[in-house]
């Protein structure tokens, strides 16, 4: 045999016992796998490890996070590379329910996105509410002597996130068709995650939209020296929920475990931890847990928001998109 | 502003107390590097000698195809395995995304054109006399193979650096097929990507300077060994 056909074959063997190794150890020696697809806020914000410790110090398993926008996240989810998704997009979600990619829907918290400027603000949108505020930042930057599109005033996620898809809905509702909007030279579209935009909107002394989470965090550290122009309105509520993925399209799927996890997430405890996650160094919660108030109907006007927001046919998750588990809608 | 030089000695606190997050990423990358290597070391050098040392047609567009994948951009190689990967591609029946043996296949096949091209030259670079040579002295097909290698063993060695260089400083692959998973399948690119993104900036900038680190100090091990195997030469046959 020539030398060449030998390390061929050990080539070959050797790739295939290390499939085959890897095959093996994931199901039947290591824990039990629980792939999570989430949006970058939750898992920036640190929230999610916080919570996954706190899981699996009691349960037998091991949480995986992927952390990308809530587009991708869908995307997964489709795919059935991911168990379970968390996200931010209602729009999104209810298509996502009624293609029966995702099952057994809750809303766990919400918060409010915030617009973010430099401080002196140029565009003068501080106590305007955000339309208006979109449209004064529209203005300032038709105005600016630089079109070339070296200066930029406004910054974008640009990544379809569940902050992108609020971006998009926002500016409709200030009356701007949003594919003109983004082409304007002073529009920066990023196509990454909050805190890398964040980071460009200020490299760049320019607006943008943030969830309040990645914001605060990105300022109290010293980070990004953007100040909180908008915050706390209906139009800029942000509501995250989970979702099981349907094991009726791949089987693969940990559906026990999933459902597991999303019974702990929506449980006192957890709610709690979520409601009082970061108040110590912020000064103020990131998020606030969603379940404790939709079931008392208070603090309102935000409850009301919420439903708003983010029930579809009043309810958040209606119940031909539910499977087993009935315990968490009573 | 970003207190860069705050972080920097952040950094060096982080990496001198042995943090073990940091060694953690640092231990993962250089392994799964190294097996990537090694894999395509494996498919690569049989290749690599059949190109380089056997006649047949089509053998300069094999060469040339190898060659053209150098450049090929580490994120369109990811998507493609992300795809094959994925539940429902091809190989989804395995189970293989966000596991370090989707990481290491990855990088094993994104180094394998360097690997093949730098080798196959290497060998290419050789007297052909030698492989008659030890033929005729009685060498059957494979001991005259690895004599040729032997000759090449300088740029065998490089070949090896160079996939290692490139399978430790890529992005691409590790964030779409290993998913970025802490602890799992996080490597030194990967989560310098996270932490910056999560404003942890010490973090970032000390698993920066542990890459930087191990990147300079890779490349000086090859010098020096080039040095010593010279001087080796020198003493074996002197002058």
């Amino acid at each position: 045999m020539h030398t060449w056909q030998k390390l061929i074959i050990i080539a070959t063997l050797s790739t295939v016992i290390l499939i085959a190794g890897t095959v093996a150890y994931f199901n039947y020696f290591a824990k039990r796998r629980l792939i999570i697809s989430t949006t970058t806020s939750l898992y920036d914000t640190a929230l999610l490890d916080e919570i996954e410790k706190r899981y699996e110090t009691t349960h037998n398993v091991d949480i995986n996070i992927i952390s990308a926008g809530t587009g991708i996240a869908i995307q997964h989810a489709q795919n059935g590379d991911a168990d379970i998704i968390l996200i931010h997009s209602p729009a999104m979600e209810k298509t996502f329910l009624e293609q029966g990619y995702g099952v057994n829907r809750k809303i766990i918290a919400y918060n409010f996105f915030t617009i973010v400027g430099p401080e002196n603000d140029p565009a003068g949108v501080t106590g305007k509410n955000a339309t208006e505020a979109l449209k004064s930042i529209a203005v300032y930057g038709e105005r600016l002597a630089d079109q070339s599109g070296q200066t930029k005033v406004w910054v974008s996620r640009g990544d379809n996130s569940g902050t992108h898809s609020k971006e998009q809905n926002l500016w409709k509702a200030a009356g701007y068709n949003y594919t003109l909007v983004s082409a304007e030279p002073w529009y920066a579209s990023v196509g990454s995650g909050m805190g890398d935009t964040l980071n460009v909107a200020n490299q760049k002394t320019a607006y943008t939209l943030a969830d309040i989470g990645t914001y605060l965090k990105f300022y109290t550290d010293g980070v990004i020296s953007l100040s909180a122009l908008i915050t706390e309105e209906q139009a800029l509520l942000n509501v995250y929920s989970v979702m099981a993925v349907n094991q009726t399209y791949h089987e693969q799927i940990n559906y026990a475990d999933a459902m597991d996890f999303i019974e702990y997430l929506v449980s006192d405890e957890a709610q709690q931890f979520i409601t009082d996650y970061g108040k110590a160094d912020y000064g103020k919660s990131l998020f606030y847990g969603a379940v404790q108030p939709l079931k008392s109907n208070a603090p309102q006007p935000i409850v009301s928001w919420i439903k708003s927001a983010a029930f579809f046919d009043g309810s958040e998750c209606p119940p031909q998109y539910r499977k087993n588990y009935p315990q968490l809608y009573s | 502003m970003v207190d860069v030089l705050g972080g920097i000695i952040k950094a060096f606190e982080l990496i001198a107390t042995g943090d073990p997050t940091l060694y953690g990423i640092v231990a993962r990358t250089l392994f799964f590097s190294s097996i990537a290597v090694v894999l395509a070391m494996l498919w690569g050098t049989p290749i690599a000698l059949l190109i380089s040392l056997r006649n047949f047609r089509g053998r300069t567009i094999i060469k040339a195809f190898f060659n053209s994948l150098i450049g090929v951009p580490t994120v369109v190689l990811g998507l493609v395995l992300f795809l094959i990967f994925s539940k429902s591609g091809p190989l989804g029946f395995l189970g293989l995304l966000y596991t370090p043996a989707a990481i290491i296949l990855g990088e094993a096949v994104l180094v394998t054109p360097i690997l093949i091209s730098i080798m196959s030259n290497a060998i290419e670079a050789v007297d052909p006399e030698i492989m008659n040579l030890a033929k005729t002295l009685g060498a059957s097909e494979s001991q005259a193979a690895i004599a040729v290698l032997k000759e090449a063993l300088n740029g065998v060695l490089l070949s090896n650096i160079a996939s290692f260089n490139r399978a430790i400083a890529e992005l691409g692959v590790a964030l779409l097929v290993g998913g970025n998973i802490a602890g799992l399948t996080d490597v030194l690119t990967t989560a310098i990507s996270r932490y910056t993104a999560r404003g942890e900036l010490d973090f970032a900038i000390a698993l920066g300077i542990l890459l930087m680190l191990i990147v300079f100090g890779i490349n000086v091990v090859l010098i020096m060994a080039r040095k010593a195997k010279m001087l080796f030469t020198l003493w074996r046959n002197p002058q």
